[in-house]
């Protein structure tokens, strides 16, 4: 290069820098690419990831003290709650004005049925004194009036429940997702009896295991007769695992419904053939074997996909060449072939536990109370119990578990790998 | 693994027939529940079960009384109606929305692209109940819960992941330099849009579609919490159906659906076919 060029900018036609040029070109791309993908954002955000972060904001939210009865809260700061008694006078008078304009709001009921949650029986106390409240002396003297009213106001834990949850966040329900309690004494697990959730979730984990083996088992065989079949046999019998996977979800289970009764197809045979007697049925169904046959069924076909997809790209030349080294059938398998499909089995395996560990449907029509998953309860306690507290905690760390497990399968396959059918 | 070498040792044939046999009947576990239903739904009592007569052949045994059932219940036609307009709305959602997003996506500079695609897919990842709660929880907050547009916002979210991994797979193959072309030869490029780019990818664009419509038309958790008596999709009435009082109805459904599915899993092969003959991946 010359001097005289040496100091020289690269120019476009239009005089302006090469280097201006392009980044105002690639910039431009950019700006287009994002102008596509905006609308679909936006609309994922609005009505998919703002409902999931309002679940996760709700499982610690608590502002239903506060807001209920807010002079009584502050009059609560100066009481101690190890004092062993209830409090003074300054606090009843201020628990009377928060109550009266409660129950004017009839408000005093869904705080009441909130505390339920955490002691039973505050949900009546709170019923009943609304019922009072009017015919209250509003002179006083107010403590007087509420032991009257009810004897559990006189009771030091009905105002330990108070204190402890009129903050506006609580770990609460996620101390109940784990059978945990606090107490003025610190957080202690509950009593034996009490414990549902660690069960459950350990259930829940048992039961995916086991389901992610069974498929795994019976996925294998099929993956591996399917890579190694012509092309034009293994099409045909591709559809044998692809119908299943585009049958509804619904229809398959109500199959299952029905081979599985007592009454059903698969009993009926087995006393046809006189392989158990007519009063020895089998019970198959509303229990654990049902949820494990029905699931290993229903997400059978997830494990065998990607099985067959990473056994399709092994060379058949390094079998051959273990075979012809000496090495037996087994050994040419279990040393050359089956450590290169391990790449298949950890994809399969991570999508089928993914599925199964938050499963609802299967397990709530056939798995009876023995064979139900977490997800059973959450959808209980937003139904039935009305306890959306606890559901958002459950389903929070649920929702963790299954982030971390995806980031695994990310990991061995990566998200842009998903294949469908 | 195809065929048997001459020199096979009998050990060795005789584990290449049990092979076959095993993978036999795991293909007759995959595919007898669903084969089963269909003989069954024709039964001419409210049984679960063959009766004497449906394995005697006797055709008294048959008949078509659980499909006249379902075509004059109002119950299930009024769940029928709701599936019919419910699925097709949030299809047009997913897929209008989901092929954008998926050609913006497949630029070739895409700021945050690992995060976006995070964002989008997740509807696909967070398990269904979670999704359900939390659209419950959201959606009674501003008034979307109980009403038809709620429902089909959610079903078109759910849709979204698979129209995106469809359409971005039939980009993947596209050759950029045809866009430059008809560039250079004074398209614009809404014109090259819809004369070069759309002719391409819409075998990709149709299957995301279809994968759309099934889950919407299939589901049932999210519905069953967002939506009242009156989404009632034909899903939901299936699960009340099979949790409270089994009705032999439910067979005669479930066997058009199956019939449903085997169509769309015709049509969907045929157009994987097409896309990889339009791109050149395959010759014929």
């Amino acid at each position: 290069m010359s001097d005289a060029t040496a100091g020289q900018v690269l120019t476009t036609q239009d005089g302006k820098p090469l280097k201006a040029s392009l980044a105002r070109a690639l910039r431009r791309e950019k700006l287009r690419a994002l102008v596509l993908i905006a609308p679909l954002l936006l609309f994922v955000v609005l009505t998919f990831v703002a409902p999931i972060v309002d679940m996760l904001f709700r499982s610690v939210e608590n502002g239903i003290v506060a807001d209920t009865l807010p002079k009584t809260v502050v009059a609560l700061q100066t009481w101690d709650p190890r004092s062993g008694e209830a409090p003074d006078e300054q606090v009843f008078a201020a628990l009377y004005d928060d109550l009266a304009i409660a129950v004017e709001a009839k408000t005093h009921t869904r705080l009441g049925s909130r505390l339920n949650y955490e002691q039973t029986g505050i949900s009546s106390l709170f019923r009943k004194t609304g019922r009072r409240i009017n015919r209250m002396d509003e002179a006083g003297p107010f403590k007087d009036q509420f032991l009257n009213a009810d004897k559990k106001w006189g009771e030091v834990e009905t105002w330990q429940v108070l204190k402890q949850y009129s903050p506006r966040y609580t770990d609460g329900y996620f101390l109940s997702a784990v059978d945990a309690q606090r107490t003025i004494d610190g957080i202690s697990l509950k009593p034996e009896n009490e414990q549902i959730y660690l069960f459950l979730f350990g259930r829940t984990l048992f039961l995916s295991i086991v389901i992610t083996i069974s498929c795994l088992l019976l996925g294998y065989p099929i993956a591996f007769l399917l890579a190694h079949l012509p092309l034009r046999t293994s099409n045909l019998l591709m559809i044998l695992v692809l119908l299943p996977f585009w049958t509804s979800l619904l229809v398959r289970t109500s199959a299952w419904k029905v081979l599985l009764q007592q009454q059903g197809v698969i009993n009926d045979f087995l006393v046809w053939i006189n392989l158990i007697s007519d009063a020895n049925r089998l019970v198959m169904i509303n229990n654990q074997t049902g949820t494990i046959i029905a699931m290993t069924h229903i997400l059978l076909p997830f494990m065998i996909l990607p099985l067959y997809s990473v056994m399709k790209t092994i060379s058949p030349s390094y079998v051959r060449a273990a075979k012809s080294l000496g090495a037996t059938d087994w050994t040419a398998f279990w040393r050359v072939y089956f450590p290169q499909s391990v790449p298949g089995i950890g994809a399969g395996a991570v999508l089928v536990f993914i599925l199964a560990i938050g499963y609802y449907i299967t397990p709530e029509l056939v798995g009876g109370t023995s064979g139900i998953f977490i997800s059973n309860r959450i959808a209980f306690h937003i139904s039935s119990s009305l306890n959306w507290g606890l559901a958002a905690a459950l389903g929070t760390m649920l929702l963790v578990a299954v982030l971390v497990l995806f980031m695994v399968y990310d990991r061995i396959v990566g998200i842009d790998n998903v294949k469908l059918g | 693994m195809s065929s048997l070498p001459p020199y096979a040792s009998p050990l060795q044939k005789t584990w290449h027939y049990a092979f076959r046999v095993i993978c036999g009947l795991i293909f007759f576990f995959l595919i007898f529940p669903i084969l089963v239903i269909l003989p069954l739904s024709f039964n001419a009592q409210d049984f679960f079960t063959f009766t004497k007569e449906m394995l005697a052949f006797d055709p008294a045994g048959y008949s078509f009384k659980h499909y006249d059932d379902f075509f004059t219940n109002p119950d299930w036609q009024q769940a029928l109606r709701n599936s019919v307009l419910i699925a097709p709305a949030a299809t047009i959602l997913a897929t209008a929305f989901g092929t954008l997003a998926a050609i913006g996506l497949s630029q070739s500079h895409v700021p945050y692209r690992a995060a976006i695609m995070a964002v989008l897919i997740s509807p696909m990842i967070v398990p269904l109940i979670i999704s359900a709660a939390g659209m419950y929880f959201f959606y009674s907050r501003i008034g979307l819960q109980g009403t038809y547009w709620g429902v089909v916002l959610a079903h078109a979210a759910l849709g979204t992941p698979f129209v995106i991994i469809t359409v971005t797979a039939t980009l993947v193959g596209f050759d950029r330099s045809l866009v430059r072309a008809a560039a250079s030869m004074g398209a614009n490029p809404v014109t090259t849009f819809f004369k070069v780019q759309m002719p391409l990818i819409i075998p990709g664009v149709v299957s995301g579609a279809l994968f759309a419509f099934i889950t919407s038309f299939d589901e049932v958790v999210v519905v069953l919490f967002l939506g009242s008596a009156g989404q009632k999709t034909l899903p939901w009435q299936m699960f009340t159906g099979l949790r409270e009082q089994i009705s032999p109805t439910i067979l005669a459904v479930a066997s058009l659906m199956v019939a449903i599915s085997i169509v769309l899993l015709t049509v969907l092969e045929l157009l994987r076919r097409r896309s990889e003959r339009l791109r050149g991946l395959t010759p014929g």
